[in-house]
């Protein structure tokens, strides 16, 4: 394919894949907006009141960034294992396999699509945490980047879920208990500093504290980790889980018979 | 000039150790009609999951009007159109969507993309139903709109698995004309069916797989030459008690007081049939085929690989 064609074949799929988180906005843009708000009512009002300052500033100040990157990974990630396993369960996918799409185009078209909709939530959720906080924007340029990177990554790793998917048990196991154990012991609520050594060091091992703080950074200007090995752990886990997807479906791992 | 299609040696063994294919080899010419028949679990649409990259071969070639599947796979897939045998569209999405789509997989702007949907859904009986959701089409709605995504990207090779099931006669009438035209104007077709009625009509040559081997391939008007026999029906006027003895040949059973069941060998005329129950006094009001003449060769081709399979 040219250039050009494949322009037209990637633009088609998120195209495809934005009309279909759209058409459902009620299920896949209004959920998380209420449960995140409700996060900022009873974390950030209520409770973050009797906590007092985190870091220099009010928790509520504290917590705002970390919940809008938790909606962010959530949809990005929810966006992607559903379409991929419906697409694959309901045939779908054939559409793409008997087209000359290079596998490259199907992934980037789908984590376009992913990276969509946690941008769409994003934004919205960051529109409603306005009515509880006066944000600042320290860095924009690092906040852009580490919520585009971070919703990438997940888009990749819904995809790859995705593609081992054999049943829709297997699509919600990954966010249930893996997905959302690490987003809550990832610093959202809390600064790591809080915690002695040995769970300080264990914390590090979870890859998205990097992406938390790095946003908080963006937002607020202080982080508990180095930007430089924020970044680098990010990009890291994105060329493994690209390579891994491309792999996959070049070997036409659950999509061929 | 490469064949629309070329196949060597393909070979397809399942994870669970079943061979579905071993080593089938078969051209077909640019052009043609080619009916690709054989009973259900016989491999054909394994052989179409294959040419259209659905299925993973185990080994052998595939080349599509001269391009290796494996080496030149976008210029491989550009020549061929797929219309499946189970409804694999997005239900939600509106039909004229549907097409749109499949063009861009493609690389076709979407301008042309719609003057194609367009062009294509009137063709079919479906430009009505543009903006209606898939899932609101009926069964036949659905098969012919699978036919017009396969054309979208106008491809020159057309492969169709089983796009008559479940139809009713008047639409399949219609889809053989619109079939039809499209081989005459220039598109390659290659069909699976199990209405074999449909394929002696329609096509010019034909393949039969059985347990994954093709254990026929020529052209439809030699296979057809090669049945020795066929069995009429003929509806009586009067009833009678039982089939006349025929001068030359013992050929009439009857089936019930005014049916009589007639074998009728080739070198023996219809007019000889008739001109014997004429003189035992039996008028004849109607007669038709007992079996499809295809659908006899068919039957008794498989029954013929079969019972080589047990000597072997």
């Amino acid at each position: 394919m040219t250039f050009g064609e494949q322009y037209i074949a990637f633009k088609t799929i998120v195209i495809k894949e934005v009309l279909r988180f759209a058409r459902i906005w009620v299920q896949t843009v209004v959920p998380p907006v209420i449960t995140i708000s409700l996060y900022f009512v009873i974390f950030g009002n209520l409770i973050g009141s009797q906590i007092g300052d985190m870091g220099g500033f009010r928790y509520m100040d504290y917590i705002v960034p970390g919940l809008i990157m938790m909606a962010v990974i959530t949809n990005s990630y929810a966006n992607v294992v559903s379409s991929f396993y419906g697409t694959k369960f309901h045939h779908h996918i054939e559409e793409m396999l008997v087209s000359p799409l290079p596998y490259y185009l199907i992934v980037l078209g789908f984590v376009a699509g992913g990276i969509a909709r946690g941008l769409t939530v994003g934004i919205a959720v960051t529109g409603v945490s306005m009515f509880f906080t006066d944000l600042s924007f320290y860095n924009p340029l690092v906040i852009v980047s580490t919520v585009i990177l971070t919703s990438a990554l997940f888009a990749l790793a819904g995809l790859l879920n995705g593609i081992f998917a054999k049943s829709f048990d297997d699509i919600s196991i990954i966010p249930t208990f893996v997905l959302t154990p690490l987003t809550y012991l990832g610093g959202v609520f809390y600064s790591i500093n809080m915690l002695p050594e040995f769970w300080q060091n264990v914390s590090r091992a979870n890859p998205i504290l990097y992406m938390v703080n790095t946003f908080r950074y963006g937002f607020l200007g202080i982080s508990d980790l180095s930007l430089g090995l924020s970044y680098t752990i990010i990009i890291g886990f994105i060329v493994t889980l690209y390579s891994c997807t491309i792999y996959l479906l070049r070997t036409g791992y659950g999509i061929r018979r | 000039m490469a064949n629309a299609l070329s196949i060597q040696n393909l070979t397809k063994t399942y994870a669970n150790g079943f061979q579905a294919l071993k080593g089938i080899s078969l051209e077909v010419e640019e052009g043609d009609f080619y009916a690709l028949l054989g009973p259900n679990g016989a491999g054909k649409s394994t052989t179409i999951g294959i040419i259209c990259s659905l299925v993973t071969k185990s080994a052998g070639k595939v080349h599509i009007f001269g391009k290796d599947i494996d080496r030149d796979f976008s210029g491989a897939k550009r020549m061929i159109g797929l219309v499946p045998q189970e409804f694999n569209f997005n239900v939600f999405e509106p039909v004229e969507e549907i097409l749109v789509n499949q063009a861009g997989y493609f690389g076709i702007d979407r301008h042309t993309a719609f003057t194609r949907a367009e062009q294509y859904l009137k063709q079919l009986g479906l430009w009505d139903k543009r903006r209606e959701q898939a899932r609101d089409l009926s069964g036949g709605m659905k098969r012919r709109l699978m036919i017009a995504r396969a054309l979208v990207h106008r491809p020159r090779l057309l492969i169709l698995d089983e796009p008559t099931a479940g139809v009713d006669i008047e639409i399949r009438r219609s889809m053989w004309r619109f079939l039809t035209e499209l081989n005459q104007s220039g598109t390659t077709i290659i069909l699976t069916t199990h209405y074999l009625e449909e394929a002696e009509n329609l096509c010019r040559t034909i393949g039969i797989i059985d347990k994954g081997e093709l254990i026929e391939n020529t052209t439809m008007k030699r296979l057809l030459g090669e049945l020795q026999t066929e069995t009429f029906v003929l509806d009586l006027k009067a009833p009678i008690s039982a089939a006349p003895r025929l001068s030359q040949d013992d050929c009439l059973r009857l089936v019930d007081e005014t049916t009589l069941e007639a074998e009728i060998t080739r070198d023996c005329s219809i007019n000889f049939l008739f001109d014997e129950l004429t003189s035992h006094g039996i008028e004849v009001l109607s007669m038709r085929n007992k079996t499809n003449r295809l659908e006899q060769l068919f039957v008794n081709i498989v029954e013929e690989n079969e019972q080589a399979g047990m000597a072997r």
